[in-house]
């Protein structure tokens, strides 16, 4: 028995041998890189362009001749379930090899998964979870994010809408976590930028008539209705906002920015603003050179709103990684001092929680059917003009 | 607050109290013909609004664009499908479990209700989404300092009213209202009196459905949008307002509807801080009045004696 054990073990002992060997007379040592994303399930499509994005942000960087290292990418699935995700993370976190990751889509996920990555001391950029507390709610060194927040949304939302000249607002918000967020953000930031909020009325998110709350809105008389809230009771809303001869403008939260929100309101969805994370790839700074990138590799799947957030967290990951070495508590202190860095996303820096703070947020209006960006509608140049202006 | 801002309120409760006392009507129907429950009603609206969304689609296919015919058109084919659904709900599902303990049908229609609105979010193109109503009444308005009075609006209360009155003079004026009366009394009496009994709860049924359909439009039209959901809410509350009015009563169901109506945009003007309570403080007073009067606000004519 003890000799077959011992024999076993020099084998072991020798693969491994064999194996350290091989690497260190390569040309490059090899680095392990993880990407962690919903790659099945309904949100998959977005999963799979994070992965695919972060693939090319790996190859791109291999391909680079003054590369120091060669990096390996592992992918894990988190079916954007807390349960699976944990187990991928728990799987990330344990191989030592891996030195930091691009993780999440979904915030139930990832704001589970964050104290593995704590206890694991594995720094990680999240690419796409947007709920404040995955950074805010927690003071682990080891969690970062490049994408903005619900939190940002609503500061970029109310230094807009001040900026225009609204002074009053009246807030419906539904009761869920996101809808109370909203109202709490957006109502510290219009605060804090000289707005007034004359009314706040939470309601459920299934709620069908409007007529008492909107009624009592009517006879407030701000210059805003802010709601939020999803696209379903947004569209009863802005419904029944008319039916009441409610004139105040209408601003939703990204919530709203679908579709769906158009085609359920009509000619009513007309002159809507609202504001979301993130910004169409080609508006990105440097959207068009990522789609190149992107389409060359001849992936099978779009990149998705999030591939480009996928691709700048872990490019950011490799420049760390090329300028401290594969070492997960010298990443992570190097991506905690990140302040004003370059990406295709824009200018990315982390505060105290390793939260972007230059969080690209983009404000929309619908112009004909369409959710146009506001720079490019005929709103901004004054040839249309928003209610009340 | 002001005289015009009053009248809003009033016209927002008054609309909101015809959609209840319709639905409310259907299950007070059912109740008296059958002495079930029939929680698929809610559904049943909800089918109704859509058979009408679909048949808007269909005629502006066609080319049918003048506004009263598409009201005619929508209207009568909604009020067919669900007649038609309504009887066939009483013949295979309520009729067969007639001796069968009252639990068995209430959980049969229960689940039937989940069958027609998933079936809507499933096969209707884009069930799932909230679906655009088109406004086919005249949609001018007059402004009276805080009230803003729709004709569309008013349109919809005067024909609402004129439904409940058409109710009211069809049961107590027809000899069917005569032979639905008999039957909801006691039903085997009316059969020794030869009144078809089957054909009598069929029709009941269907009438019951089909205001559920013209509740449906009317709430499309009231709120431009209707949604595979729609009927769940508005199902719960018509069976409250049933139960609080005294069911088994038709001018009852019509109190209960608009009195819960009241207790919604009472709850809105007394807590602006806590809208989101007011279908928690409409059905607590709906409870307290059920605890002082258990059986309704107004009581069954003939109380069931053993």
């Amino acid at each position: 028995m003890t000799s077959i054990r011992f024999k076993l073990l020099a084998a072991v002992a020798a693969v491994l041998m064999l194996g350290l060997g091989s690497t260190t007379s390569g040309a490059k040592e090899k680095v392990k890189v993880g990407f962690i994303g919903p790659l099945t399930g309904g949100t998959s499509a977005n999963g799979l362009g994070g992965r695919n994005a972060s693939d090319l942000a790996v190859r791109l960087r291999n391909a680079d001749p003054n590369a120091k290292h060669e990096y390996e990418l592992i992918v894990l699935d988190d079916e954007c379930k807390p349960n699976i995700g944990v187990q991928a993370a728990t799987k990330l976190g344990a191989n030592k090899d891996v030195i930091a990751a691009a993780t999440h889509y979904c915030s139930a996920v990832a704001i589970t998964t964050v104290d593995i990555y704590h206890k694991f001391g594995l720094p990680i950029i999240v690419w796409g979870a947007v709920l404040p507390a995955i950074t805010y709610g927690n003071t682990y060194k080891e969690v970062h994010r490049v994408n903005g927040t619900m939190i940002n949304q609503n500061e970029t939302a109310a230094k807009f809408m001040t900026g225009l000249g609204y002074k009053t607002w009246a807030i419906i918000h539904d009761t869920t976590d996101y809808g109370k967020g909203h109202d709490e953000f957006f109502t510290k930031y219009v605060t804090e930028n000289g707005g007034k909020i004359l009314g706040r009325f939470g309601v459920t998110s299934d709620q069908q008539d409007f007529s008492a709350e909107l009624t009592k809105i009517k006879s407030l008389g701000p210059d805003v209705l802010y709601f939020g809230g999803l696209t379903p009771i947004g569209v009863r809303i802005r419904a029944q906002m008319e039916k009441l001869g409610l004139k105040a403008q209408f601003e939703g939260t990204s919530g709203i920015v679908s579709d769906t929100f158009i085609k359920g309101s009509g000619e009513l969805a007309e002159g809507v603003v609202a504001f979301k994370e993130g910004a169409p790839t080609e508006k990105l700074p440097g959207g068009k050179v990522f789609i190149d990138q992107y389409n060359k590799q001849g992936y099978g799947e779009p990149p998705e709103a999030y591939g480009a957030f996928a691709f700048a967290a872990m490019n950011l990951i490799l420049d760390t990684i090329e300028a401290v070495g594969p070492d997960r508590k010298k990443v992570r202190e190097a991506l905690n001092k990140v302040d004003g860095v370059d990406s295709i996303i824009g200018k990315i820096a982390f505060d105290d929680h390793g939260q972007n703070t230059i969080a690209l947020i983009t404000k929309y209006v619908v112009q004909d059917g369409k959710w146009t960006v506001w720079g490019e509608s005929e709103y901004a140049t004054g040839k249309r003009k928003l209610k009340g202006m | 607050m002001d005289v015009g801002l009053f009248s809003q309120y009033v016209m927002n409760g008054l609309m909101l109290g015809m959609m209840y006392a319709l639905v409310a009507v259907g299950f007070t129907l059912f109740f008296g013909v059958m002495d079930i429950i029939n929680f698929s009603h809610g559904d049943v609206l909800t089918v109704g609004a859509f058979a009408g969304l679909a048949t808007y689609l269909g005629l502006v296919e066609i080319g049918v664009s003048w506004p009263p015919a598409q009201v005619a058109i929508v209207l009568a084919v909604a009020i067919v499908c669900t007649a038609g659904l309504g009887a066939i709900v009483a013949k295979y599902l309520v009729l067969p479990l007639k001796d069968a303990p009252a639990l068995n049908t209430l959980l049969l229609t229960l689940m039937l209700g989940t069958v027609l609105h998933e079936a809507i979010r499933l096969f209707y193109p884009l069930g799932a989404n909230p679906q655009r109503f088109p406004s086919l009444l005249p949609t001018d308005a007059y402004t009276f300092g805080n009230f803003t009075l729709r004709i569309d609006n008013m349109m919809l209360l005067l024909a609402g009213t004129a439904v409940i009155v058409g109710i009211h003079l069809l049961i107590n004026k027809t000899k069917l209202g005569l032979a639905i009366r008999a039957v909801a009394q006691d039903s085997e009496t009316a059969k020794t009196m030869g009144i078809n009994f089957t054909l009598i709860v069929l029709i009941t049924f269907a009438i019951g459905s089909g205001l559920a359909a013209f509740a449906g439009i009317l709430h499309g039209l009231y709120y431009s949008e209707i949604n595979f959901a729609m009927g769940l809410l508005l199902g719960v509350i018509g069976f409250s307002s049933a139960i609080v009015g005294g069911l088994g009563n038709i001018y009852g169901a019509i109190i209960g509807g608009f009195l819960f109506a009241a207790l919604q945009t009472i709850g809105v003007l007394a807590m602006p801080f806590a809208s989101a309570y007011k279908d928690v403080f409409a059905f607590g007073v709906i409870i307290l009045i059920m605890a002082w009067r258990p059986t309704g606000l107004i009581r069954e004519k003939i109380s069931e004696r053993v």
